[in-house]
């Protein structure tokens, strides 16, 4: 019971707050709505007993990928300007519509092979072992400093001074 | 009532279709990359509940929620160095106005 209440508060806090991230005018009251509605996503993946991810979420997300949102706000003096519709917006607003609409369809209609067993928890000690164990996910796991190395390079480069 | 693989896979619809309004309809390329960071939060939530709800002990969703979350950290530090050159160059994110490329 306590799982469902928790489950419908944080899904209307994430709706509303991801709302308010489209819809605000101000840019900066923008971003942090979007740090609200990451942690209430964070919230969901505690209710789906995901508890290493939702710390994932808390640190990567909140922390780091918020900061540099704001960082780049605050360096590029749009906050005056606010955030405008460009004038692709009811075009948009349909496609958005008809692509939940089209999707929820399909989500609601389809018989999902869903398993009673209960979920494993904790998570961190067998997401270990799925991602460094024998037939896990080795090779891509190796591959992502590569992309991270990549990405770092790439923005120190983009945003020196000439 | 309990909350079953049906109500986090409409909410995850909900949250894609708010990122994908946003991505197609601001000119702030800051929103727009906003908007981008939310629909891969809800392509998240649909990978987390998948691995709750079909393969329950084999956790392969979140590892791939994991993998998400890595390549959305790295798309956001170049995405925003990105505009922060374009700003130097042109001292406009408005991406109306960014159209060197467009005849």
């Amino acid at each position: 019971m306590g799982l469902v209440i928790a489950f419908w508060i944080l899904a209307v806090v994430a709706i509303s707050a991801a709302l308010s991230v489209v819809l605000l005018r101000n840019v900066f009251r923008a971003a942090l709505s979007l740090i609200l509605c990451f942690l209430a996503v964070a919230g969901i993946f505690v209710t789906l007993s995901a508890d290493f991810l939702a710390a994932v979420q808390v640190l990567i997300y909140v922390g780091a990928i918020a900061v540099l949102i704001i960082l780049a706000i605050m360096l590029t003096r749009e906050v005056q300007r606010g955030s405008p519709s460009n004038k692709l917006r009811i075009p948009a607003f349909i496609v958005a519509v008809l692509f939940l609409g089209v999707v929820s369809f399909a989500m609601i209609n389809t018989q999902w092979p869903v398993v009673g067993i209960p979920p494993q928890e904790p998570t961190t000690s067998a997401l270990a072992g799925k991602l460094f164990g024998e037939g896990g996910f080795i090779l891509p796991l190796e591959i992502v400093p590569i992309l991270l190395l990549a990405a770092i390079l790439g923005a120190i480069v983009l945003v020196r001074e000439k | 009532m309990t909350i079953g693989l049906e109500h986090y896979l409409i909410l995850s619809t909900i949250l894609f279709s708010i990122g994908l309004y946003g991505a197609l309809a601001k000119r702030n390329a800051i929103i727009i990359l906003m908007s981008i960071e939310l629909m891969l939060n809800a392509v998240n939530i649909a990978m987390v509940a998948f691995s709750r709800y079909i393969v329950p002990v084999l956790l392969t969703g979140q590892v791939f929620a994991i993998f998400i979350i890595v390549v959305a950290a790295a798309e956001a530090a170049v995405g925003l160095a990105i505009i922060m050159a374009i700003y130097r160059g042109r001292e406009t994110i408005d991406v109306t106005k960014i159209d060197l490329m467009k005849w």
